[in-house]
């Protein structure tokens, strides 16, 4: 649209569409609403129907109702715990980096510098690099213990380098899945921040307020939106992440970063055991639905405005 | 030859009533305006008849036959939107030709055509413009090209000219006062600016939440507003309008009294009584300065127009009036004056607010 | 004075940020860089800053016809998904945004529910429904997926694009006679192309990038660039120019549509909450 039409303001629909046009419109929506409907429901359902069920792929003896023993099983399986337990550091501790210093990059990257356009593209890059590559780019390039990158730094400084992903795998991991989403939190942030309003920026500084009072005061309230946004949307994609796991650690030592997504992995595709990842992918959806309900919260609020 | 007829127009969102039963037939070529304040549902009804918005009840009849079920394009009208609404991808040729091209008319009288509305609206440089590129003025009249070379029966106008400055309003209601009178073409126009209205019906259509207050030229309406409502909201600047009492009742006179003032006004009092409670209306322009008489009030605040001065003078019972007077009135601020309205401009409303019949007619006034 | 201090405030302030986003990008740097080298400089301790680029990675990498091969499968893929995707949502997007009901608040956010699903609770019947449709480690079925994984999204951005579209436009191409299909194609689609592309782009981007079903949905025939990726893992790995040279190829193209629609992109990843 050219700037001059975007300029004339524009009378809002006045009430609704007649009945023979809201009859064509469900029409136009009907083959997405039909194609989500099934993508939605039936894999559900088939997951809630198989975690009630005996069912290995190559055990063709177990076969039957199974009750609620695979959840059991599970439940009561330290494996799942932990797992349970590392899928919440590693969505907590990548949030946590994200949100924090996120925030505080948004806000010096509003600032005027030279080549600030530059500068911005390369911030928010890793953000579009595929999961696979930025696992190992770390894991090889960056923290092998022999040739990696930080390794030589270490040394260059008269350290000892460490083999980081099995001997702090998780944190490793939390520290890779942040470099990729902290231009997220940046790319997010740094667009709420400028839509805040000039003047009310020169207003504060016309009744006295300092550079931290101007953060606390203006625009910290400003982006409380976009960073409860980025919370939840960052916990969705943060409660699925798998690739960087299955290319880094495989979900070891043991089972030292083996998060949520990756156990349900292995039971299914490594153990075949469709019955007990059914569960855990019962348990995991039951997660994801509580996160989804709060975004979805958020979202609608906007719908309104 | 092009008639719109409403017959008991009406228009439900969920539970509401928006338009509230309208009836009103516009003769072939008659330039008819519907105004009001906003949420009075004039932009309603017009898109009721552009067929943009489901008629809940009544019928709409277009040159006599029922049009309610035909689509905004099979009903052979045109509209002219309050944003222009061009399309931003086409260049001027393109916007007016758009119509012509879904038709299927052939190229070479689509081009005649095109030219020739483009000669009368002196857009004939810019057919290769995109609409960015013109100014505010120029879109209007490429709005207005596109609805013309359709050659429609009848032509809507939604507030077309809310978005323009002042200068350009002024300018383009000219233009487009000469175009009606050249095309000759039926028309529907809807705004909320009374001076609009005003400078270019044939008719008035009155609107408030949904029902016609009033229908009538241009004077019918600003000499014998038949209510309160249309009395304040037809006239600029706004009439005085001040709570009375009837003192005494004749035949074709009832004399009031209002603070410091009484006035016999010429009308008939009907069944109305002495001490009964009315409301006198008179316009800023048909009061008169006493500078003999005793003075009644002390002018607060003189507007200075340049051809008119609106003094707001405040009466001696604490109720505020404005009072036209010439261009070089010297009244200052705080000077004490007296004021004489005009007997025969007075308007008396009845405590429901409805307008007691004048009986002193205006020279210019058309029938009725 | 004080202008002097607002100068030096303000180199402060581009020196802080450069370093940041030079920290943050040095892995990217980093891989290019190694792309170029040969295996020996790639693993030299202590790295070498200084060398001779070589494209012989990049041969390498290019003679193995497979490099080709996943990269095909990955465009094919990425296109065929995010166009059955637009198609599927520009009809659903015109209709909430235009002719909205009683339900389309309810059914948008019906629809952005669906994509929260995580992929992982539905892993087992997906991979057994593929497995027993001989969907498996085909490019449809990866299509089938991406389409409707991205489907939501794509919806819900349209719409977005599509309410800021002025209703007396769309209004007018109908006095003047547009038929739906007339007013979708020849009045809404050219106004909102840059939505369209930017949503578009979108898709391909997070198409192009998927890795949960296509490490687990696919190995061989149908597999995309995140996949062949993930075979370095080990010990091909360790060949680090050669890894770095295939992992610039799989990256640059998204990088660079990323760099060229990140305003657009924000209104999309956040459901059109931040604009």
């Amino acid at each position: 649209m050219d700037q001059a039409a975007r300029r004339i303001p524009v009378a809002a629909p006045v009430g609704r569409p007649s009945h023979a046009r809201r009859t064509g419109g469900a029409l136009l929506l009907s083959p997405a609403v039909i194609l989500l409907l099934i993508w939605s429901l039936v894999p559900l359902a088939m997951t809630l129907w198989y975690s009630v069920r005996r069912y290995n792929l190559v055990d063709p003896t177990q076969v039957g109702f199974a009750g609620a023993s695979n959840y059991v099983y599970l439940l009561t399986d330290p494996d799942f715990i932990t797992a349970l337990l590392n899928t919440a550091i590693l969505v907590g501790g990548v949030l946590v980096i994200t949100v924090g210093l996120g925030t505080l990059l948004a806000v010096l990257f509003d600032q005027s510098f030279l080549g600030r356009g530059i500068a911005r593209v390369l911030v928010i890059s890793p953000f579009f690099v595929m999961p696979t590559v930025s696992a190992l780019l770390w894991k090889n390039l960056m923290l092998h213990p022999i040739y990696g990158v930080y390794s030589a730094m270490m040394r260059a400084v008269g350290l000892t380098p460490v083999d980081w992903l099995s001997r702090y795998p998780l944190a490793t991991l939390v520290m890779i899945v942040s470099w990729e989403w902290l231009p997220f939190a940046i790319l997010i942030l740094l667009t709420a921040i400028q839509s805040l309003d000039a003047e009310q920026k020169e207003a504060a500084r016309m009744d006295g307020a300092g550079p931290l009072a101007q953060f606390r005061y203006i625009i910290l309230p400003h982006l409380s939106r976009a960073i409860t946004v980025v919370i939840m949307i960052e916990t969705i994609f943060l409660l699925a992440v798998f690739a960087e796991i299955s290319v880094t650690t495989a979900g070891g030592p043991g089972v030292a970063s083996t998060n949520l997504a990756f156990l349900i992995y292995s039971r299914a595709l490594l153990q075949f055991d469709v019955g007990g990842a059914s569960a855990g992918g019962v348990v995991a959806i039951v997660i994801a639905n509580i996160v989804a309900a709060f975004l979805l919260r958020a979202v609608a609020r906007n719908l309104e405005a | 030859m092009a008639t719109v007829e409403l017959r008991d127009i009406r228009k439900t969102y969920s539970d509401e009533e928006i338009i509230k039963g309208v009836s009103l037939t516009i003769h072939d070529r008659e330039f008819v305006v519907f105004v009001g304040p906003s949420g009075c549902g004039k932009s309603t009804l017009l898109r009721m008849i552009a067929g943009l918005e489901d008629i809940s009840a009544g019928e709409l009849l277009i040159d006599g036959v029922r049009a309610n079920e035909k689509g905004p394009a099979e009903r052979g009208l045109a509209m002219v939107f309050q944003s222009y609404a061009l399309y931003p991808h086409m260049n001027v040729y393109r916007n007016m030709e758009f119509s012509l091209r879904l038709a299927g008319m052939p190229v070479a009288e689509r081009r005649q055509r095109i030219a020739d509305v483009a000669r009368i609206l002196q857009l004939e440089p810019y057919l290769d413009h995109k609409p960015g590129q013109l100014s505010g003025g120029q879109r209007q009249r490429v709005a207005i090209g596109r609805a013309i070379v359709r050659n429609p029966k009848v032509f809507l106008f939604d507030e077309p000219l809310s978005n323009l400055d002042a200068a350009l309003r002024g300018q383009m209601r000219v233009e487009l006062a000469t175009l009606h009178r050249r095309l000759g073409a039926t028309t529907i126009y809807v705004t909320h600016d009374q001076v609009e209205a005003m400078t270019m019906a044939d008719r008035i259509v009155v609107l408030r939440k949904g029902v016609v207050e009033q229908i009538g030229t241009p004077l019918d309406l600003y000499h014998r507003p038949r209510n309160l409502f249309v009395a304040q909201f037809m006239g600029s600047p706004t009439m005085n309008v001040l709570p009375a009492h009837i003192v005494s009742v004749t035949d074709h006179a009832a004399t009031v009294t209002t603070g410091p003032l009484t006035v016999t006004v010429p009308v008939d009092a009907g069944s109305l009584q002495p001490g009964a409670a009315v409301t006198l209306g008179v316009r800023p322009e048909h009061i008169g300065l006493d500078v003999a008489g005793a003075p009644q009030g002390l002018v607060e605040i003189s507007e200075r127009l340049g051809a008119a001065t609106l003094l707001h003078v405040r009466l001696s019972d604490g109720r505020q009036i404005v009072v036209q007077t010439g261009g070089d009135n010297m009244n200052a601020p705080d000077s004490a004056v007296g004021v004489t309205p005009d007997p025969a401009h007075c308007h008396l409303f009845d405590a429901d607010g409805a307008a007691l019949d004048r009986l002193a007619a205006h020279p210019l006034q058309v029938g009725s | 004075m004080t202008r002097k201090r607002a100068r030096l405030q303000r180199i402060a302030i581009g020196g802080a940020a450069w370093a940041v986003a030079l920290w943050v990008f040095f892995p990217i740097l980093w891989m290019v860089l190694t792309g170029f080298k040969t295996e020996p400089d790639a693993i030299s301790t202590p790295p070498h800053l200084i060398f001779h680029p070589t494209l012989s990675s990049y041969r390498e990498v290019f003679a193995r016809e497979t490099y080709w091969h996943f990269a095909l499968n990955s465009v094919t893929i990425s296109v065929l998904a995010s166009i059955a995707a637009i198609l599927l949502s520009i009809p659903a997007a015109y209709a909430m945004a235009f002719l909205p009901g009683r339900r389309t608040r309810g059914t948008l956010l019906w629809m952005l529910s669906t994509r929260m699903l995580p992929p992982v609770g539905v892993l087992v019947p997906i991979y057994l429904l593929a497995r027993s449709t001989g969907l498996l480690d085909t490019r449809t079925g990866l299509v089938v997926i991406y389409t409707l994984t991205n489907l939501p999204i794509m919806v819900w951005m349209l719409y977005t694009f599509f309410r800021e579209v002025p209703v007396p436009i769309l209004e007018a191409g109908r006095m003047d006679g547009a038929t739906r299909w007339q007013e979708i194609t020849q009045v809404l689609l050219p106004l909102a192309l840059p939505g369209i592309a930017s949503t578009g782009l979108l898709s391909m981007i997070l198409c192009w990038n998927e890795a949960f079903w296509s490490l687990n949905l696919t190995s061989s025939a149908a597999a995309p660039l995140p996949t062949f990726i993930a075979s370095f893992s080990s010990p091909e790995g360790l060949f680090f120019a050669k890894l770095s040279a295939a992992s610039t190829l799989a990256v640059a193209p998204i990088l660079v549509f990323g760099w060229l629609s990140q305003k657009q992109l924000v209104r999309g990843l956040t459901f059109g909450a931040v604009k």
